[in-house]
């Protein structure tokens, strides 16, 4: 693994996240390429407690937690705070989970984004309130076993597709990343850093607690999402100029659900539906980059 | 100093202007846009040299505030009803997180039905979130207090809320002393954040706290809050000595010698003064206390105000459902535990703009008057017979 910001280490050891967390690897590599001139908005997710408790903190950069649903919005302010004191230099960040993205804050972002607020606002993505013990979100896959899609209330509905949400409103830059690919991730938290304005990353993060996986599958199964084409790994400049970065298909979406105890109760036919929906976003995703398969 | 004729509304916008605010988020809501309207227009044209946020929410409005303010800037907004409801997570996160910023308030009624007139229950229904609050007469108290707020909420680290009178207030014209900007800078220096997001020393805001640690965190905001009441004094003192106003927590008029006191807020309180006069000229041993400061709760400006009262009635323009009027359980609360302390009459008047009249609040102090003790429910003035009895049946 070829990556230059290896030495540089703003998040300490000791954090409370539990054993395989795709979001401390996640923030870990994101933060490397960021640097120290980064003030972040932390609204409540996951990291509100990995970050650790008072007096403690597991960053060594200045973090603000803020309500659930102010992502988008306590990062305005810092920013314009930031400018009035002249510090045009530091970059503004915000870091959510899934839920305080796609669902509560989704206003706030929605409205940060639409006055084109000239910060980071990064997803890490764990697929369900896990923080709050595997609850579902709008970003939960369709069928996937939480403890509000219980039994057969597994969630019969698709995850929202954030990225194109975020496209939508032409911002400068979105684009999704993944743990796995963490030369791929710094490219892009670095080309973020580099551009104006609002800028969404969209960070595949796997949960072993949630999704019933060993901790060491964690990697593993990141890197199968992509692989399966279920996330796949691109960028969108201007909310038009769309790059697919990975596109082999390695594995079928059966390889990926079965290793996860969250999928467990899903039939052949389910995976065979499930299988067409992703070749269909698949498809959707190609036209859009302007490739045909 | 110069003397202009202007609305409540836009002697809200001076101070803010004279406040040298940096950064101001709003989201519209009649009748607060005259306010914002003006400041928009004067971040636009370079008047004030400040960053105006056009949020896309109440909500969204104070979060941003909360990120600029902890950035280590002035900050300001304007609210009202609906608007100050949607902000009430994130009221108790700016007290929590020991946060400077003052808001106006437009007292509006709450819906349904839909009222846009004046009405105290949104502001008092966020007594419990830790801002102060200061209720306004006219647009020279609502100036002047403006700039106070500011003064007293970097001093004891507290958010503060300057609460006018829907229309009453925020819409109507009268001559006001707009200070210079060379006396204010000498009133109100530039802010001195006393922590803020700073890369150079990094550390978390408001994380996690465990049991060990909250509880003495609250008695620190409530110790706070107690230190306001010292510092109102020394800080109107110095405001007096620039600018030769002061206002107090709460004012006593004629209450000396007063079989009755009306305890009043907001503009109730100029109708009052001329009811007073009226009262006094016949003869009858009236006074007023209007009650300024609602918090932190002035308890011993008030025991002392209402120390030689026969009886008290408390004009409420809100209503706790379930319970009274809110300024009348507070001052029953406040003098409850002074020896044979006079009887506290509650009356509910005004709701949802409906005007409080001379006549009205002569009727509070006729029925106060007769009535040998107070009953135990609130008094509701000026119900029409139909609704009086649907209620009552």
């Amino acid at each position: 693994m070829q990556l230059d910001v290896l030495d540089q280490e703003l998040m300490c050891s000791g954090h409370v996240g539990c054993p395989g967390c795709g979001a401390t690897i996640a923030m870990r590599f994101f933060l490397k390429t960021l640097g120290e001139k980064t003030v972040m908005v932390l609204p409540a997710c996951c990291w509100s407690v990995i970050a650790g408790p008072y007096p403690q903190s597991t960053l060594k950069i200045p973090v603000i937690h803020t309500a659930f649903e102010t992502g988008g919005a306590t990062a305005t302010g810092v920013r314009a705070a930031l400018d009035m004191l002249g510090d045009t230099e530091t970059t503004v960040v915000t870091w959510a989970g899934d839920g305080g993205t796609f669902d509560i804050g989704f206003q706030a972002l929605s409205g940060a984004v639409e006055r084109n607020e000239d910060f980071i606002y990064v997803c890490y993505d764990n697929e369900a309130y896990m923080n709050t013990g595997i609850q579902r979100s709008s970003s939960t896959p369709y069928g996937a076993w939480t403890t509000t899609t219980p039994g057969t209330h597994w969630k019969h509905l698709r995850k929202k597709n954030i990225v194109e949400a975020l496209v939508a409103h032409r911002i400068p830059y979105a684009a999704t990343a993944n743990i796995a690919f963490p030369e791929d991730l710094v490219r892009k938290a670095r080309k973020a850093k580099s551009i104006k304005g609002s800028r969404f990353l969209h960070i595949f993060a796997s949960c072993p607690t949630g999704w019933r996986i060993p901790s060491e599958m964690s990697i593993k199964i990141a890197r199968m999402a992509v692989q399966t084409n279920i996330f796949p790994l691109y960028e969108v400049e201007d909310g038009v100029r769309y790059t697919i970065n990975y596109k082999p298909r390695e594995y079928l979406v059966r390889e990926y659900f079965k290793l996860q105890g969250r999928f467990r109760h899903l039939t052949d036919q389910d995976l065979d539906a499930i299988q067409e929906m992703v070749n269909e976003d698949w498809q959707l995703l190609l036209r859009k980059a302007g490739e045909h398969a | 100093m110069m003397r202009r004729v202007l609305e409540g509304s836009h002697a809200v916008a001076e101070a803010v202007r004279l406040a040298r605010v940096q950064v101001i988020s709003a989201y519209p809501i009649t009748p607060q846009t005259h306010i914002v309207e003006i400041l928009s227009d004067y971040c636009a044209s370079g008047k004030m040299n400040a960053r105006f946020l056009r949020v896309e929410s109440e909500h969204s409005c104070l979060a941003a505030l909360i990120g600029a303010q902890s950035t280590g800037v002035r900050t300001f907004t304007a609210t009202s009803s609906q608007g100050l409801a949607l902000m009430h997570e994130l009221l108790h996160w700016a007290s929590g997180a020991r946060l400077p910023i003052v808001m106006a308030e437009v007292n509006r009624a709450l819906a349904p039905g839909w009222n846009i007139w004046t009405d105290q229950s949104d502001s008092l229904a966020q007594r419990d979130t830790g801002w102060m609050q200061f209720y306004c007469e006219d647009a020279q108290e609502v100036l002047d207090t403006m700039l106070m707020a500011y003064r007293l909420a970097e001093m004891v680290n507290l958010p503060a809320m300057v609460v006018l009178d829907a229309f009453f207030l925020s819409h109507t014209y009268e001559p006001v002393d707009v200070p210079g900007q060379e006396e204010v800078d000498r009133f109100l220096p530039a802010y001195a954040p006393g922590f803020r997001l700073d890369t150079a020393h990094p550390f978390a805001l408001s994380p996690l706290v465990a049991p060990n640690a909250y509880m003495e965190m609250r008695y620190e905001i409530a110790a706070a809050m107690e230190d306001v009441l010292e510092k109102l004094d020394s800080v109107e003192g110095e405001f007096a000595g620039i600018f030769g106003r002061r206002y107090g927590a709460v004012e006593a008029v004629r209450c000396e010698d007063a079989d009755i006191v009306l305890v009043t807020s907001g503009t109730v309180t100029s109708t009052a003064r001329i009811l007073l006069e009226e009262l006094r000229a016949k003869g009858e041993k009236v006074g007023i206390l209007k009650i300024k400061m609602f918090r932190p709760f002035p308890v011993e400006a008030i025991r002392r105000a209402l120390a030689g009262a026969k009886k008290i009635a408390v004009v409420d323009r809100n209503f706790s459902f379930g319970a009274t009027g809110i300024f009348a359980q507070e001052v029953r609360a406040a003098v409850c535990n002074v020896p044979e302390h006079p009887p506290v009459f509650g009356f509910i008047a005004g709701l949802g703009g409906r005007d409080i009249t001379t006549g009205v609040l002569a009727s509070m102090i006729e029925q106060t008057k007769t009535a040998e003790a107070p009953p135990a429910e609130s008094i509701w003035i000026g119900l029409t017979e139909a609704a009086y009895a649907t209620g009552r049946s």
